[in-house]
């Protein structure tokens, strides 16, 4: 039977602890709900370390364990919390490497969600990592995507970033790459949740006789720009667009930038709005929807 | 080892520091060291004292994580003293492989972890490194490091997990120039006792600190060493002439053998400088 992404995720923290020995640090972590059902119900016995409530310490906790070769997992539950979680990991951790040739590889699994949960919490935050060298980021939004990012990880020395979404817990399916035409009008570059979203609009859009592709961006950093992407990118009516979950002033203008400059087509972005979301619908900052995404490209089509 | 003994190798340590330290003011003076430099002098019997007892009195190798201002803590617990020089010069078989500079020097051989360069920093890392590995631990910090959110946080934390602990801290009542009272009108010792750690504000005089010895790595610890700092924040230059001077001191208490171990490491040292800066 097909695994749901919840499911994957809390076997590979039950591996990570029982058959690696490793540590998964947290706060909350073992009350009700173990975050979103992602954790198996272990304790600090089994190497699932509760941590106090002062964030800022907590980061540098996990970097000191990630010093002694625990590979530790770090869930941060809410991505906005990464504020003040991430400063030692991309300030230490990060540059371990590079400065003393000290590897300090880290699993971070930055929860994103959003919704009527205000300023701070909402949302996805990988751009906060996206500037610093020595990461590599990743939103795995797939069972096979999340464990072939662990996998990864195992074999490597660097800081990852995992970028989750709530959203995609319950998802079995992986999602592909779909270029079904030859001359698309627009190729969406999706990151995290707004990859479901988009192939909504796509579909949407194709009632109304507009070819859109859609690619999905599991590796944020590196960036690995497929020849293919380029080819139809150079192909398309009108170039790309990147829609992300984070603020659009962030990863998906530097990913838009590479695209542009390899395929010398426009190259558009979509993100969180320019404003702090607050805890109502009205005042609320989410991903862009199916519809909204129909409404730009539609407005990118129409200018030309 | 008798008590003569210990403090002989006390102040041999201390020697090493100091005329270490009097190396690197004069390259500084003489612009062959380029980069921001955070001289020891002055606090070098902290460091001299702690690694004489651990290492070779306790006969336990702990994990040292420190910040800047460590040359003394580096230099004390083994840290190789040509990597050092190496280090300051820029070049890349230094310690820190011409990386870290002055302030992020670090040492595999001793269990030293290198600094990011954000004070304070090195208590939380040092206290996950230590429950992570179930090691002893010493971490060095200064009197205004004392003061970051995150130390006050994760002592708790250290205290919660009864770790195998022992945090310094080099209180030479600066920050920069800003002293402790215009700053804070708490003590870290009492805020330590208060978070059901040890706690405890001494001098830095060799015997004072070796009378703690026993609660070294036994249940987290947290010893407030006032000292002083002879020289500027960074940089080679004197806040004052007034400043006491604890190795100046102790030199003068040992007598005539005080006088042949300065002059004794000072030679050996000296000639490793002019050594290394031949070869510029």
């Amino acid at each position: 039977m097909e695994k749901t992404v919840r499911e994957t995720i809390k076997e590979i923290v039950r591996k990570h602890l029982k058959k690696h020995k490793g540590l998964t640090f947290g706060q909350c972590l073992t009350a009700v709900g173990w975050v979103g059902g992602t954790l198996p119900e272990l304790y600090e016995k089994d190497g699932m370390i509760e941590l106090p409530m002062a964030d800022v310490s907590n980061g540098g906790i996990v970097v000191g364990a990630g010093l002694m070769k625990k590979r530790p997992i770090y869930v941060i539950r809410y991505q906005g919390f990464n504020w003040y979680n991430c400063p030692m990991i991309i300030n230490y951790a990060c540059k371990s490497k590079e400065l003393w040739k000290i590897p300090c590889p880290i699993f971070v699994r930055g929860v994103g969600m959003e919704g009527g949960i205000g300023p701070v919490a909402g949302s996805s935050h990988h751009s906060l990592y996206y500037r610093m060298p020595g990461v590599k980021i990743a939103s795995p939004m797939t069972p096979k995507e999340y464990s072939s990012v662990y996998n990864k990880f195992m074999k490597d020395d660097n800081v990852y970033y995992v970028s989750e979404h709530r959203k995609s817990y319950d998802n079995k399916k992986e999602l592909k790459d779909v270029l079904d035409h030859k001359n698309l009008d627009i190729i969406i570059f999706a990151i995290s949740i707004t990859r479901f979203e988009s192939y909504k609009a796509k579909e949407k859009l194709k009632k109304q006789g507009i070819k859109v592709g859609v690619v999905n961006l599991l590796w944020l950093k590196p960036l690995k720009i497929e020849e293919k992407w380029i080819k139809f990118l150079r192909r398309s009516k009108f170039g790309g667009i990147v829609i992300d979950d984070d603020y659009e002033n962030g990863i998906s203008k530097s990913i838009a930038n590479d695209l542009n400059l390899k395929s010398g087509k426009q190259v558009h972005t979509m993100g969180l709005k320019d404003k702090t979301a607050g805890f109502f619908k009205t005042v609320d900052n989410l991903p862009p929807a199916d519809d909204e995404i129909c409404k730009k490209i539609i407005k990118i089509i129409k200018k030309k | 080892m008798n008590n003569f003994n210990l403090k002989k190798n006390i102040l041999e340590k201390a020697a090493l520091c100091r005329h270490f330290e009097q190396n690197v003011y004069e390259y500084v003076k003489k612009k062959i060291i380029k980069i921001p430099v955070y001289l020891s002098s002055g606090q070098e019997f902290i460091p001299s004292t702690l690694s004489e007892i651990i290492l070779n009195n306790l006969k336990i190798k702990p994990l040292i994580f420190a910040q800047h201002r460590c040359h003394a803590t580096y230099l004390s617990f083994g840290g190789d003293i040509t990597a050092l020089i190496k280090e300051l010069l820029g070049k890349k078989d230094g310690c820190s492989y011409g990386m870290g500079g002055s302030a992020s020097i670090h040492s595999p051989k001793i269990n030293m972890y290198g600094h990011d360069g954000h004070m304070g920093t090195q208590v939380p890392i040092g206290i996950g490194a230590c429950f992570s590995s179930g090691k002893p631990t010493i971490v060095f910090l200064g009197d205004a490091a004392a003061e970051e959110d995150y130390v006050v946080g994760s002592l708790g934390w250290a205290s919660t997990k009864n770790l195998p602990i022992l945090f310094i801290v080099e209180d030479n009542n600066l920050s920069i120039l800003t002293k402790k009272k215009v700053r804070r009108n708490w003590d870290i010792h009492k805020l330590a006792k208060s978070l059901n750690l040890n706690g405890l504000n001494i001098t830095d005089s060799s015997d004072e600190i070796i009378k703690h010895k026993s609660l070294f790595f036994k249940k987290p610890t947290l010893l407030n060493i006032n000292t002083n700092r002879l020289f500027w924040h960074s940089g080679a230059g004197k806040d004052s002439d007034k400043t006491f001077d604890r190795y100046d001191f102790e030199i003068k208490k040992m007598g005539n053998i005080g006088k042949e171990i300065d002059l004794k490491i000072k030679k050996k040292i000296d000639n490793l400088w002019k050594k290394q800066l031949e070869k510029q």
